[in-house]
């Protein structure tokens, strides 16, 4: 008899998680608990003013403190030629300032000690003397003819302006304007914030020069890129090199880039000859690492009377900070933004955009998202909310007319994508059905006239997940391809190693599901393992939603290949030849006679034992994968506020979530990925943004600054499926991780909107804090988050 | 005896100042000489291995450090370490006993209420703390009670399922003995 997919922990069980045997008990091992023999510790001295020529740095105070055992500076860095190390956006970033400071908190100098309250003691002793310039804070400045360049170290950089770009059909678009019946406009700022894992970066270099081994343990969500990374910036080779990544406290995009720690923390345990542990703390996270979004949105739509929409414009003017870091395919060069519209029949769209330099630190790491993805939703959603009012149309039904139907598939989107499949009406049914839509307006009318503020809104989205196929997706040239190597032992248990790495994602449990379920060696017999270099095959890594796309497809592909053996052995087993066996899961059997079967397990056994003759021994696989398409998930999201028109204050009364992932290879953590997401998605929506005084100050340098939502603020949601198989994964899986922080933040402005817009209104930029909300209640304007802020 | 970092240092000379401190942690009594600057956390961290305990913010605000100080969870990135001379700590390492789990370890790994883990040991003792106030805590009790602790992955709906799951199994087991 074949094995119960469910009782073995196959695809579809709500499978406990194995990762949390140890972190329930306190025991998982993340960089800071790695304890080795002998380890110095180091701080980082950072940048108190956003723009400064170093006149000076005078560490011999620092040297004298008893414990210090090396003080590094730019200029002892810039002998070694570790001083600037290349992005992933092919720019470059200063590792420790030689020249000008250009954002505040830049890494300045270090100082390595016995102990960390040593070394910040000696930290504090360094002096360096600032010749303070002007400080550019946002684009507008940065494009000033009489701007101060910001990277003068480059050649070929006369302005702040780092590319200007475009795609789409820009004559196409045009004509489409000229025929439209009514034209709908939106101009916003989404504001800058950051990812925030609970756990900040950190790394633990140790060079041995014995064996010309270096190991690093290190925050990273994406190993072997690292490990290429640190073979070309410190000209070590890359078989010398082991990156671990332990258990990471979140990621969320910020553990993707390589940062200037990571690097001194090498370069000190080369010089010291000492295993070298830095671990930022808060306020070096979050004022010095990757942020993300920062980008004004500006958009046009085409419509038809009867509320079909003929055509869009978008034009994104975003702000990277001090160095051109984002985290990003190659190819493109502000992300995935042209995903924008990807679940509307559009007949025609063109996307303009410029990115500037700014005296900030760099940002575009894809927060929970696929690369700028969320900027492009949020845009979409907003437009669409905007042209059904200018239409006079019912939003639900606007949108209805507009998705691209189920018989359309697979659709090309107008800016070239290929959406492979979806059910998008039913999705909005049952959204609509399940947040009460139909009476909506009556109840929204009956509260107006006791003086009380509802509001609905709406965010429906499909997008790009899981890059992505070699012809198109590359990071400085490496294809996004991940790969899955599945071991099975004599017995029949098996260990599993991916090139992704989970941060709270589950891998651990999710992977071993697939094998279960390609398999029927039950999950628990599974052991996954990921994030050391010396042992899992090469891998992008994970970030934007890729790892069950890619890397889950690797999985399955590797079990596939390891079954197509164990056949093999069957048919030798049975002494039958191989066509006429037939599979179950966890079983072979011979054709028309269903008793007369061997096990998966027996297979493994006889792989070590009893190979038929010229086969070659053992039962394992690698598989690389690398995706024909990505994969393309919908939500729907409907979300029911009561805004207080005496303080502005917002309450979400009701959130009702449809997702369409795919199948769900366990649908308990699919669940907790949305209601994650969509806590992120209110949090931008609500209070979550950092931003900037005119002095380039970092506004939000700590937790009582960035204000992240907890418990007591976060609302409830209720969770909807509907599933509709991916026709080109192997286990018919789509992405999910981001989803909700995607198309989230959309649904609680637009709800927001919705409840104040009577007053004339158009939009409240993000976060909808309530004196944003209520400044717009008194005087019916639109409010700008343009940056910068007086702190007053 | 511990002191604390020194296992790589020079000796700390006798200008360091240290101070003897004996804690009870998770039942045992450590006994330490340690530099009265010292953070309670990162004596329990470092001086005692006890990583179970993180340190996500430094600023009181994230909670990933707390503890129990006499039964009442505390954030230990905020207290010295001399401060809790004489006193009781508990950290995650002492919720279970070798064969069993803690109802709130089992209702977080049975609800979900956890994906990283960063936040979980300081989540789970706050929570555990609330239980031995409030046996039947509602939903809004445990929202306000787990006020002081962040998560970043979670959405905190699972955490509060799975505190509610914690009572009610903890309920039931007090119901048995009675
Ligand atoms: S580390 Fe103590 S509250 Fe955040
Ligand atoms: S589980 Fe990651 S911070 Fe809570």
């Amino acid at each position: 008899m074949s094995v119960d997919e469910i009782k073995i922990g196959g695809m579809g069980a709500s499978r406990r998680r194995v990762e949390d045997n140890r972190f329930i008990r306190g025991k998982g091992k993340y960089v800071d608990d790695v304890v080795l023999p002998g380890m110095l510790h180091m701080e980082i001295l950072r940048a108190d003013v956003a723009h400064a020529r170093i006149k000076s740095i005078d560490t011999s105070a620092a040297w004298e403190v008893p414990g210090v055992r090396l003080v590094l500076t730019g200029e002892m860095m810039a002998a070694r030629n570790l001083a600037w190390m290349p992005t992933l956006s092919y720019d470059t970033q200063a590792v420790l300032a030689t020249d000008k400071v250009r954002f505040q908190g830049q890494e300045v100098a270090a100082v390595i000690a016995d102990d960390p309250y040593i070394a910040k003691d000696a930290c504090a002793k360094i002096v360096v003397e600032y010749e303070a310039l002007p400080v550019i804070v946002n684009p507008d400045q940065a494009q000033s003819p009489d701007a101060p360049l910001i990277r003068d170290d480059k050649e070929n950089q006369p302005t702040n302006k780092i590319f200007d770009w475009e795609i789409g059909d820009k004559s196409g678009t045009d004509k489409a304007f000229e025929e439209a019946d009514v034209i709908s406009t939106i101009d916003l700022h989404y504001p800058r914030s950051h990812p925030s894992p609970l756990e900040p970066c950190g790394s633990i270099a140790d060079y041995d020069r014995s064996t010309g081994k270096l190991t690093v343990y290190m925050t990273t969500q994406a190993p072997h890129i690292i490990r290429a990374a640190v073979a070309m910036v410190a000209e070590l080779p890359e078989h010398q090199i082991r990156i671990i990544s332990p258990d990471l406290g979140g990621g969320f995009g910020n553990k993707v880039p390589v940062y200037p720690g990571y690097v001194i923390s090498i370069l000190a345990s080369i010089l010291t000859e000492r295993p070298v542990k830095w671990i930022e703390d808060k306020t070096g996270n979050l004022i010095s690492t990757g942020f993300g979004r920062d980008v004004y949105l500006q958009g046009q739509m085409a419509l038809r009377k009867d509320g079909k929409i003929l055509g869009m414009r978008m034009h994104t003017i975003s702000d990277h900070g001090a160095f051109y870091a984002d985290a990003q395919p190659t190819k493109f060069k502000i992300g995935l933004m042209h995903s924008t519209f990807a679940c509307y029949d559009v007949p025609a769209a063109h996307l303009t955009s410029t990115g500037y330099y700014t005296n900030k630190a760099p940002g575009g790491v894809a927060y929970r998202c696929s690369f700028r993805v969320t900027e492009a939703m949020f845009f979409q959603e907003r437009m669409m909310h905007a042209a059904a009012n200018d239409l006079g149309m019912d939003q639900a039904e606007f949108r209805r007319v507009n998705l691209v139907k189920d018989d359309m598939f697979p659709y090309r989107t107008a800016f070239g994508f290929l959406t492979d499949s979806g059910q998008y009406d039913k999705c909005m049914q049952v959204g609509m059905e399940a947040i009460g839509y139909d009476t909506f307006k009556e109840e929204q009318e009956e509260a107006r006239k006791r003086g009380r503020l509802l509001g609905l809104g709406i965010s429906t989205m499909t997008e790009p997940l899981g890059a992505g196929n070699s012809r198109e997706y590359d990071i400085l040239g490496i294809k996004m391809f991940d790969s899955a190597e599945l071991r099975v032992h004599m017995t029949g248990k098996a260990i599993l190693r991916t090139g992704a790495k989970t941060q709270g994602q589950g891998h651990e449990t999710t992977w071993a599901q697939i094998v279960a379920h390609e398999l029927g060696i039950p999950a628990d017999d599974i052991v996954v393992e990921e994030g050391d270099t010396d042992t899992a095959p090469f891998g992008m890594g994970t970030y934007a939603s890729r790892s069950t796309p890619v890397a889950g497809a690797a999985v399955a592909m590797a079990a596939r290949k390891v079954r197509a053996k164990a056949r093999k052995i069957a048919a030798h087993l049975l002494e039958v030849s191989e066509e006429d066996i037939e599979w179950e899961l966890g079983r072979f059997y011979v054709r028309g006679n269903h008793d007369r079967g061997v096990t998966i397990q027996d297979c493994a056994l006889a792989a070590y034992s009893n190979m038929p003759d010229g086969m070659e021994p053992g039962l394992e696989n690698v598989s690389y994968y690398d995706p024909p398409n990505l994969t393309w998930p919908f939500a729907a999201y409907f979300c029911k506020v009561e805004v207080d028109p005496a303080t502005g204050v917002w309450d979400v009364l009701k959130f009702v979530a449809v997702d369409d992932c795919g199948v769900r290879i366990n649908p308990m953590i699919v669940e907790g990925q949305v209601m994650g997401g969509l806590t992120e998605a209110y949090a931008m929506a609500n209070m979550q943004y950092i931003t900037f005084d005119e002095s380039g100050n970092c506004i939000g340098s700590n937790y009582m600054d960035y204000l992240l939502p907890t418990a007591w603020e976060t609302p409830g949601f209720e969770l909807h499926e509907v599933v509709t198989p991916c026709p080109h994964h192997p286990i018919g899986a789509k992405g999910i991780g981001e989803c909700a922080t995607v198309a989230g933040p959309a649904a609680f402005v637009n709800a927001v909107m919705n409840a104040i817009e009577h007053t004339g209104v158009r939009n409240v930029d993000m976060p909808l804090q309530p004196n944003r909300v209520f400044e717009a209640l008194q005087t019916g304007q639109d409010v700008s988050g343009m940056p910068p802020v007086k702190v007053e | 005896m511990t002191s604390l970092y020194n296992e790589v240092a020079a000796d700390p000379g006798a200008d360091t100042p240290t101070r003897r401190v004996s804690i009870t942690v998770n039942g045992e009594q450590r006994t330490v000489d340690i530099e009265p600057r010292l953070l309670l956390a990162h004596l329990l961290r470092q001086g005692l291995g006890l990583t179970g305990t993180h340190t996500g913010c430094d600023t009181t605000n994230c909670g990933a450090c707390t503890v129990l100080f006499d039964g009442r969870p505390i954030k230990s990135c905020t207290m010295l370490a001399v401060q809790a001379d004489g006193h009781d700590v508990e950290t995650v390492e002492g919720m279970a006993t070798a064969s069993e789990l803690h109802p709130v370890q089992e209702g977080f790994k049975e609800c979900h209420g956890l994906q990283c883990g960063f936040c979980t040991p300081g989540m789970m003792l706050a929570s555990k703390a609330l239980l031995e106030r409030n046996p039947n805590p509602t939903e809004d009790d445990v929202r306000w009670a787990l006020s002081g602790n962040l998560c970043r992955c979670t959405g905190y709906q699972n955490i509060v399922k799975s505190v509610l799951w914690a009572a009610e199994k903890m309920r039931a087991e007090n119901g048995e003995e009675a």
